[in-house]
């Protein structure tokens, strides 16, 4: 069972190190649980900013004595993957409450300094060509996409628009304008197609949830939401030359197959959303359209809470901000806040069932770990 | 492309900024090729896949064998961008850049800087940056008349197109063929240096009537000399071709005395530090002086600078010396961008390798190596065959080539 959403309020700068922002999550999850640091005996900590620490170092930092530690420094699909280790922690008896926590720092040169030393093949390979970031490798994704399935800049224009419309229901998204699409179209090119409105803004913050048995959820009288069906796969379709797949066309049956439910199914869900064409991956490879039909799909449906696919309910990274390996967690906080009725005016009417999924690590020219997890309210 | 405007000298001259240096060692093969211009990826010795970006380990079979192998450079864009932000700040300064994700007709997909004219089809290269590290460039298949040009592609070459350049001996048959060839490569202006400037020398008016070519009274083994030079050019000096040299046969024994050893060593040596010392610092801070800015050094040396030929025993010692100093100067010149290009030639068809077999590099075709290095941003060359047969003897076994070398 997952419980306990938290988000530490973003910042767009902090002068605080990852510990602060970590620990904030971590005294947040405390507080919304009621619990008090010693019954959580489990902890996953993820984080990008951290170093040179690691989960171990920030045990003594906070101090702590969990019975079951793990660092899952895997980008966007942190929280994914978070969510699985824990719920076989608990499944296993290792442990009884695990709490996850994501966040990272962002001072004015912290995020330059991650980009040039994000990777080895980075550093050699895609630092050195215009120190672009992974603007410039969503770029080429972008570009190939567009060409081969006919996606115009509208349709990832619609998804930004939407997701700015929810996160003006999310009050602690860093941004607070309304987006038109007159105005994501006009903005400023960042690299072509990209422009402004397609990048993540960088930023502080850090996000949490606690995973643990339904015996103990109860007891503790939190509310819950229910772990159904779960998947995780790392540098697949290694051959291919663009990157226009990930590991959730090779295991999505499984996951519906574990939670017995389809896509048409799902009452929301969320994305990895770095870059529009990210969530159009996801969508397709996640069987709620075919292959190259994402646009198609785009221009059929409304993504607001209140639409016919709620998508990235909070607003996304792309208009709450991505706070670093927070951003993995974001839709994970927020599919728990949604389905423990939490979400207050951005509720999804009904929601029993919610996809999340999780897409992380450019080490080179792709995302490598994709993960998915489907999740549903506590009477499923 | 358009020769630039001079410059008003009150405005603040562009500092030098480098892109991003670091790499892992085992990405530094690029770096090695790049050097001598060759495009080489990592290749599994025991199942011949081909690799990029670079790996300690086999990515199909996990065999830690692998070898830089000669690739083929052929490949198509399967996507592109123009990016127009950067967190960098030699990008920032350079934008728009033009970048694409190429397929490699060997295996990989590469990121590659894109030449303006890059479409679809393209042959990739791999050059040094301005930080002396290898990039890959991905250029238009077929070569074109205004290719160099570039906006982009001049900031990995050292094209003499609109630059100004030291040639510090016009009196040799080398001089005399670099200056024919570099004038014809469209400088600014090449000053060309002669020592003793009250002889004339073979050739003298035909140089003297180039109408790019100013003669300037230069002896480097004269400090005075060399500073006075220096003082009056070197803070417009884009480019330095340092090809005095003496040259002197015979080994020890047959010799008797140090006099011929010191003379070489004077202009071999001591030359290049003297020269060194008075144009280095005014060069560096010209490293990023708009699209004609301070760019290279380019050291004639030899290719006995690798393993000493006996019979030309101290001349060899000498630009031993030389290479040992080059390759500090090119440490000290990296940080402004400026590149030292170091060439090593065999035997020169000269009156000083009379007893030599062929074959023997003609001067005019050692001056279009060094040109043509310029223009493609090589910064170690070894022009004609007999360099070439040397290299491979070095790099293969070097204690095998000093053996070879003495017989």
């Amino acid at each position: 069972m997952l419980a306990a959403p938290v988000t530490v309020p973003y910042v767009r700068y902090s002068i605080r190190s990852a510990h602060w922002w970590l620990a904030r999550a971590f005294s947040e999850v405390l507080k919304k649980s009621n619990l008090e640091k010693d019954a959580v005996d489990g902890l996953t900590v993820s984080s990008f900013t951290l170093a040179p620490d690691t989960a171990i170092g920030l045990t003594q930092h906070l101090g702590l004595s969990p019975r079951w530690l793990d660092h899952v420094p895997l980008g966007g699909a942190s929280a994914v993957v978070a969510l699985r280790r824990a719920a076989r922690a608990v499944q296993a008896g290792d442990a009884d409450i695990v709490a996850c926590i994501g966040g990272d720092t962002n001072h004015v040169d912290s995020f330059r300094l991650t980009l040039a030393n994000f990777s080895q093949f980075a550093r050699d390979a895609v630092y050195p060509y215009g120190a672009g970031g992974p603007n410039a490798s969503f770029a080429f994704l972008t570009a190939y996409y567009m060409r081969r399935h006919g996606a115009k800049r509208e349709d990832f224009g619609k998804l930004c628009v939407a997701q700015r419309a929810n996160a003006l229901k999310f009050p602690l998204a860093l941004f607070k304008k309304p987006l038109t699409l007159q105005e994501y179209l006009s903005a400023r090119p960042i690299a072509e197609p990209l422009h402004l409105f397609d990048c993540v803004m960088p930023c502080a913050g850090a996000e949490g949830f606690l995973v643990l048995s339904e015996s103990k959820a109860k007891s503790l009288k939190l509310p819950y939401a229910r772990l159904l069906g779960t998947i995780e796969r790392h540098n697949a379709f290694a051959a291919d030359p663009v990157q226009m797949r990930a590991g959730w066309a090779i295991d999505r049956d499984e996951l519906y197959r574990q939670a017995g439910a389809e896509p048409k199914d799902m009452d929301f869900v969320q994305t990895y959303d770095d870059y529009p064409v990210i969530t159009l991956m996801q969508l397709e490879d996640l069987g709620f359209c075919g292959k190259g039909e994402g646009p198609a799909f785009v221009r059929r449906h409304s993504f607001t809470h209140d639409g016919s696919f709620p998508l990235n309910t909070s607003g996304g990274q792309l208009s709450v901000g991505q706070a670093g390996a927070g951003g993995g967690f974001l839709g994970m906080v927020e599919a728990i806040r949604q389905l423990t009725g939490e979400a207050a005016g951005r509720q999804v009417k009904k929601a029993k069932l919610g996809l999340v999924s999780g897409f992380g690590m450019i080490n080179y020219d792709r995302g490598l770990g994709s993960g998915a997890a489907i999740l549903g309210t506590a009477k499923t | 492309m358009e020769r630039q405007k001079r410059k008003n000298p009150v405005l603040r001259t562009r500092l030098p900024t480098l892109p991003p240096a670091a790499r892992s060692r085992v990405a530094l093969g690029l770096t090695a090729a790049a050097a001598l211009g060759r495009f080489e990826l990592q290749q599994c010795r025991d199942c011949g896949t081909v690799q990029y970006p670079p790996r300690e380990a086999c990515q199909k079979c996990l065999s830690t064998n692998l070898a830089w192998q000669k690739q083929s450079a052929e490949g198509e864009i399967l996507a592109e961008t123009t990016l127009e932000h950067s967190n960098d700040l030699f990008f920032r300064e350079r934008l728009p850049w033009r970048l694409g994700l190429v397929k490699l007709d060997c295996g990989p997909t590469v990121v590659a800087h894109l030449h303006a004219a890059a479409k679809q089809k393209v042959r990739v290269r791999a050059m040094l940056d301005r930080a002396g590290q290898a990039v890959i460039a991905a250029l238009p298949q077929q070569e074109t008349s205004d290719m160099a040009d570039d906006r982009q592609l001049r900031e990995f070459t050292c094209d003499p197109k609109h630059r100004k350049i030291l040639v510090t001996d016009g009196k040799t048959a080398l001089g005399q063929a670099l200056i024919k060839e570099l004038v014809s490569h469209q400088p600014e202006i090449v000053w060309v240096g002669h020592a003793e400037p009250w002889k004339k020398f073979a050739g003298f008016e035909e140089i003297r009537t180039l109408p790019q070519v100013t003669l300037v009274p230069l002896d480097v083994t004269d400090s005075k000399n060399v500073r006075e030079v220096a003082a009056e050019i070197a803070g417009k000096v884009d480019i330095v071709v340092n090809n005095a040299e003496v040259h002197r046969s015979f080994g020890i024994a047959n010799r008797p005395g140090v006099e011929s050893a010191r003379a070489e060593m004077d202009v071999n040596y001591f030359g290049l530090l003297r020269l060194a010392q008075e144009f280095g610092p005014a060069m560096r801070s010209r490293g990023a002086d708009g699209r004609s800015s301070a760019v290279a050094w380019v050291n004639l040396l030899s290719i006995y600078a690798l393993a000493n030929f006996p019979p030309h025993g101290t001349f060899s010692a000498s630009k031993a010396a030389a290479h040992s100093l080059a390759q500090c100067l090119r440490a000290e010149m990296r940080p402004a961008g400026v590149r030292v290009v170091n060439v090593f030639p065999g035997p020169i068809d000269d009156e000083w390798n009379q007893l030599l077999p062929p074959p023997k590099l003609a001067p005019a075709a050692l001056a279009r190596a060094i040109a043509g290095a310029l223009r493609d941003g090589i910064e170690d060359v070894y022009p004609g065959d007999v360099a070439q047969e040397w290299l491979a003897r070095w790099r293969d076994n070097p204690k095998a080539l000093e053996r070879e070398l003495s017989a």
